[in-house]
């Protein structure tokens, strides 16, 4: 069954561009991960998925049932962890956390308690006097505690110490492997790489690429590092050069053959040619983007 | 009733402050009411001998020397106005706050329809409004119980449904505006409450601008035809329930569509 299913998605505010055209299906139990820069769209595809705002055209499905048709009954299901967590002034976290809980009609006491203490979170504060990572630690127990089956989540990590997001990864995939399907949108791209199995990549307000990490790193581009001296001039398809004291290292995704007759001319101590990570091929999606527009 | 809860929380403390404060101020002007009325005969003359002034607040059809009298027109000014600041405040923040301070989106992303937030938001500010009226009403019969006088049951209790019945209605037109904000509407709700006020003023004064008296609901709350007639003027609490329903009904036109950024 497919947990989303975005169709033809549109979304204009006034004359600004939101999002255009968007299609996307993520898989029961699947990690998905969704990149992009800031302003790219993410939020508000997001937003349209949680039925914050209204489409302008296209249609959202959460678990085959249209978002504007029966909103409450897929909120129900679903767990959505904000990039930035604001709670209501004055109030303790135990009483944000019960407040959640209540408007669920579920009592989420063991779960929540035992999601504090792995996060290592007080519940006796008050939210406003919680640090920027400790609030966004009230979000996550907020869109855990009550075991959604969706989770929907907005640069989670972003103010939480490097522990904190390994223990918050290591509970992500704990939930994954139990069913759950995690939808993450994040433009820190090793995050994405270590946890997800596909992922989308969205660039101002278009989808320009979606499939499996691995595919999506198995461009024909390779990163080549040379050590050595090595004449490239007239050789096409070189991307991001970078010189160094002892040789050059650059993105090739031109014919291999010619390369390899090139280095045949040059002095080669040492070279090594390697799949890019996701930074990457994140940068030549984007990069060729640029170029047609 | 998880939000009637939660706002009653979240506004207990303005709730308390502000009955407190009308409460106060009501209790010491029935207390002040045995002086004025060993002064009387000066304070009738001089009160009804201000010409324009006398009528803006309704004191050419009043005695000021009886308790019913003094009491409408000091209760008019201080649960009339104080109650509809009251009012209009609370009403015109309780969608508009949930957005300034970006908590719409907490609340919103649980199961709970946008309908029955709005129908718990209403409730919520009714049941404050009635706090605060219950408790002006009761300080305001406990005091004149306790200056020896006895309570003109009928009169009063008039007066407070009328300034109940404002507030209401300032709430609902409020809640209406609250639903188009973005940001706070602390002004236009004061503003509002403010304006509604002086409307009064000015169709006491002119009879040309009488009309005003249909529009603004401290119309048929005028202290000196609730005395004088016993009763509410139907005429003009008539439109003022429609204006207070148009209210409601945009608030909930509104936030039912409402894009929440």
């Amino acid at each position: 069954m497919d947990a989303i299913q975005i169709s033809k998605l549109t979304k204009y505010y006034g004359k600004a561009r939101g999002i255009m055209d968007l299609d996307l299906t993520v898989k029961a139990g699947e990690f998905f991960g969704f990149i992009g820069p800031n302003g790219a769209g993410k939020s508000t595809t997001i937003r349209t998925m949680l039925g914050l705002i209204r489409p302008t055209s296209g249609q959202v499905q959460i678990f085959g049932t249209d978002i504007r048709t029966d909103r409450e009954t897929i909120m129900s299901r679903v767990g959505y962890l904000p990039s930035e967590a604001v709670f209501y002034h004055g109030m303790k976290v135990r009483d944000i956390l019960k407040l959640s809980a209540d408007l669920r009609k579920k009592d989420c006491k063991r779960d929540a308690e035992q999601l504090c203490e792995r996060l290592q979170l007080d519940v006796s504060r008050k939210v406003e006097e919680l640090s920027f990572g400790n609030r966004k630690k009230v979000g996550i127990v907020c869109a855990l505690q009550h075991s959604p089956e969706l989770l929907i989540l907005d640069e989670p990590t972003s103010g939480l110490d490097p522990l904190m997001q390994r223990e918050f990864f290591s509970i992500l995939r704990e939930r994954n492997q139990e069913g759950t399907t995690i939808f993450l949108s994040s433009h820190v791209l090793s995050e994405i790489q270590r946890n997800c199995s596909r992922a989308a990549i969205i660039r101002e307000g278009r989808l320009i690429a979606c499939g499996s990490v691995e595919e999506l790193s198995r461009t024909s581009a390779k990163r080549v590092s040379i050590h050595g001296s090595v004449n490239l001039d007239g050789i096409t398809g070189i991307r991001d050069r970078m010189e160094t004291e002892e040789g050059v290292s650059f993105l090739y995704s031109g014919d291999i053959n010619c390369l390899v007759r090139l280095l045949a001319q040059g002095d080669v101590k040492d070279l090594s040619v390697a799949e890019p990570d996701l930074e990457e091929i994140f940068l030549h999606y984007y990069e060729d983007g640029g170029e047609k527009a | 009733m998880t939000l009637v809860k939660h706002e009653w929380k979240q506004g207990r403390t303005a709730l308390a402050v502000w009955t407190a404060a009308i409460g106060f101020f009501i209790v010491i002007c029935v207390f002040m009411y045995p002086e004025m009325k060993s002064e009387m005969e000066g304070v009738t003359n001089l009160f009804a001998s201000m010409g324009s002034f006398t009528a803006a607040f309704g004191m050419d059809r009043l005695n000021f020397g009886a308790l019913t009298g003094f009491y409408a027109i000091e209760c008019g000014n201080i649960l009339g106005i104080g109650g509809a600041f009251f009012a209009s405040l609370t009403a015109i923040g309780m969608l508009a706050k949930e957005e300034k301070e970006r908590t719409a989106e907490f609340l919103l992303t649980h199961p709970v329809s946008r309908m029955r937030i709005l129908t718990e938001k209403l409730t919520a500010v009714f049941l404050q409004i009635t706090g605060l009226n219950a408790v002006a009403f009761l300080l305001a019969a406990g005091s004149i119980a306790l200056i020896g006088e006895t309570i003109p049951w009928k009169e009063v209790g008039l007066l407070h449904l009328a300034y109940y019945l404002v507030q209401l209605e300032l709430a609902g037109i409020c809640l209406g505006i609250s639903a188009f904000l973005r940001r706070s509407g602390l002004g236009i709700g004061l503003g509002l409450a403010t304006v509604m006020y002086f409307l009064n003023i000015i169709a006491n004064l002119s009879e040309k601008a009488e009309f005003l008296k249909y529009i603004t609901p401290f119309g048929y709350a005028e202290g000196a035809d609730i005395i004088t007639n016993g009763s509410l003027d139907m005429g003009m609490l008539l439109p003022g329930i429609l204006f207070c329903l148009i209210g409601i009904a945009a608030a909930y036109w509104k936030y039912c569509r409402k894009d929440i950024l």
